[in-house]
This record gives structure tokens, C-alpha cells and sequence, in this order.
């Protein structure tokens, strides 16, 4: 299935990229942040970040949808 | 909107105008500036990016949660993104109130959570020439420190941390 990824930060430096569209077969997000690792090398240990999924915070098990829009977020730091 | 991006200088005498109210017997703000070191590093300046989407909703989030925890009048906090300098104001919040013991309260509440749950993030550049994401880079070196950082981001009764 076809899903949106978008990079923010230190992820995005890493991808080389701020967005785009992939196919995959990864079925959770928590699958496709190993596959995106294995394609990217991130540094972040996936316990460090949270997902979120058509622009709200997700769980890692939630099973994805084609045409899903996925954001990785490491730490955060505002203020 | 109680809680906004802006890609320029926060006009603060704007903002505290959207608080005003005949009921409020004063009002409390922070604001937060880029100050010039960090955790050892001489920092030159700074650069913020948020993913605004969710960014936006979650900071309404919690100015509706701090409305409903104390008894305040009106709340607002306003953060820049973008390329910021010394000195620069980062992130402003007001609040009004009746009496001002909940209006401190409240304020404190609004910047504490914002730092731990609005997915902003803010890029460090140094002196030294080098430079990094604050709160990623150090993690990503010492993967023993995921627990402790996972700790800090999950218990919102701890201080934020100390990184404006």
C-alpha cells in the first residue's frame, strides 16, 4: 500500500528529505520505522519518539491504512 | 485560537489585548528567549521547526486543559518558528485572571506542558562551528539514556527542562 511519510528535525536531516510517498508492506507504524531505518539510518531508538497518523499521536500497533499520512516525532523541545 | 505559530516577531502588546476582560484583576506572561549557551556550548542562535498540524492541536489541548484546571479568564500562548538570534523572544503566555495566585499558576502549567508534549523542535547552532537538535542528538549517542528520556517526557508534574 502507498502511505505519506513526513520528516521533521533530526529525522529529516537524516532522510534527506521532508516528505514523500512510499510503497510498503510494513502493516504498523512500529514496522515502519524499522524499515525506514534500515533505508535511512536513524539514530533514534524508536522508544524515544511517538508516531502520530493523519495528523493526531497514534499507538505504535495501530494498523495502517493506504493513503495514511505518518510522522515520526523525536523529542520535542519547544519553549 | 489559543495557541499559534508565527514565522515573525511575537507582538506581545497584540496578544495581551486578546486577554483583556472587565472581570480580570490582572494578568501573568512568560516569555521565552534564546539565551547564549546551553548545556556547556556557546550558542549563536537557533532555528525552530514544528509540525503544525498537530502542533496547534495539542497546544489548544492544553490551554483548554489549563481553562478548565484553574479558575482564569483567558489564556494564550504564541510560539515563533523559523531562524531565531540572541535575545529573541521564542515563545510568549499570557493569562488573565480574577486574582492572580491561578493566573501564575496557570501560566506555569501552559509553558511546562508545552516544552514536553507540542512537537516543536529546536536546532542549537554553536561557536564552535557545530551544531545540533536539542534533545535528539545526545539521546541518539547514548541509547542508555533512552529510559531516563522517556521518563522526562512522560511525567508532566516534573520542572521542564531548563532549555529556553
Amino acid at each position: 500500500m502507498q502511505l505519506k511519510i513526513q520528516y521533521y528535525a533530526l529525522m529529516r536531516e537524516q532522510a534527506g528529505r521532508s516528505e514523500e510517498t512510499i510503497e510498503t508492506s510494513s502493516v504498523t507504524p512500529a514496522d515502519l520505522y524499522g524499515e525506514l531505518t534500515a533505508r535511512y539510518g536513524f539514530t533514534l531508538a524508536r522508544e524515544q519518539l511517538k508516531v502520530a497518523v493523519n495528523s493526531e499521536f497514534s499507538e505504535w500497533s495501530r494498523r495502517l491504512a493506504a493513503g495514511d499520512a505518518v510522522v515520526f516525532i523525536p523529542p520535542v523541545a519547544g519553549g | 485560537m489559543r495557541f499559534r505559530f508565527t514565522q515573525t516577531a511575537i507582538d506581545t502588546i497584540e496578544a495581551r489585548r486578546e486577554l483583556l476582560d472587565l472581570g480580570a484583576g490582572g494578568y501573568v506572561s512568560f516569555e521565552g528567549w534564546v539565551r547564549d549557551h546551553n548545556e556547556g556550548q556557546e550558542v549563536t542562535r537557533l532555528e525552530y521547526e514544528a509540525f503544525q498540524e498537530l502542533a496547534v492541536k495539542e497546544g489548544e489541548r492544553i490551554v483548554a486543559d489549563a481553562l478548565r484546571r484553574f479558575p482564569v479568564k483567558h489564556a494564550l500562548c504564541i510560539h515563533r518558528i523559523g531562524s531565531l538570534a540572541l535575545s529573541d523572544m521564542a515563545v510568549w503566555v499570557g493569562v488573565s485572571s480574577a486574582h492572580r495566585g491561578e493566573a501564575f499558576d496557570a501560566c506555569r502549567f501552559i509553558i511546562d506542558e508545552v516544552k514536553h508534549r507540542v512537537p516543536i523542535w529546536k536546532k542549537e547552532h554553536y561557536r564552535s562551528g557545530d551544531s545540533g537538535w536539542v534533545n535528539c542528538e545526545r539521546c541518539a549517542a547514548a541509547p542508555s539514556h533512552t529510559h531516563e528520556h522517556e521518563h522526562e517526557h512522560e511525567h508532566r508534574d516534573e520542572p521542564a527542562a531548563s532549555h529556553t
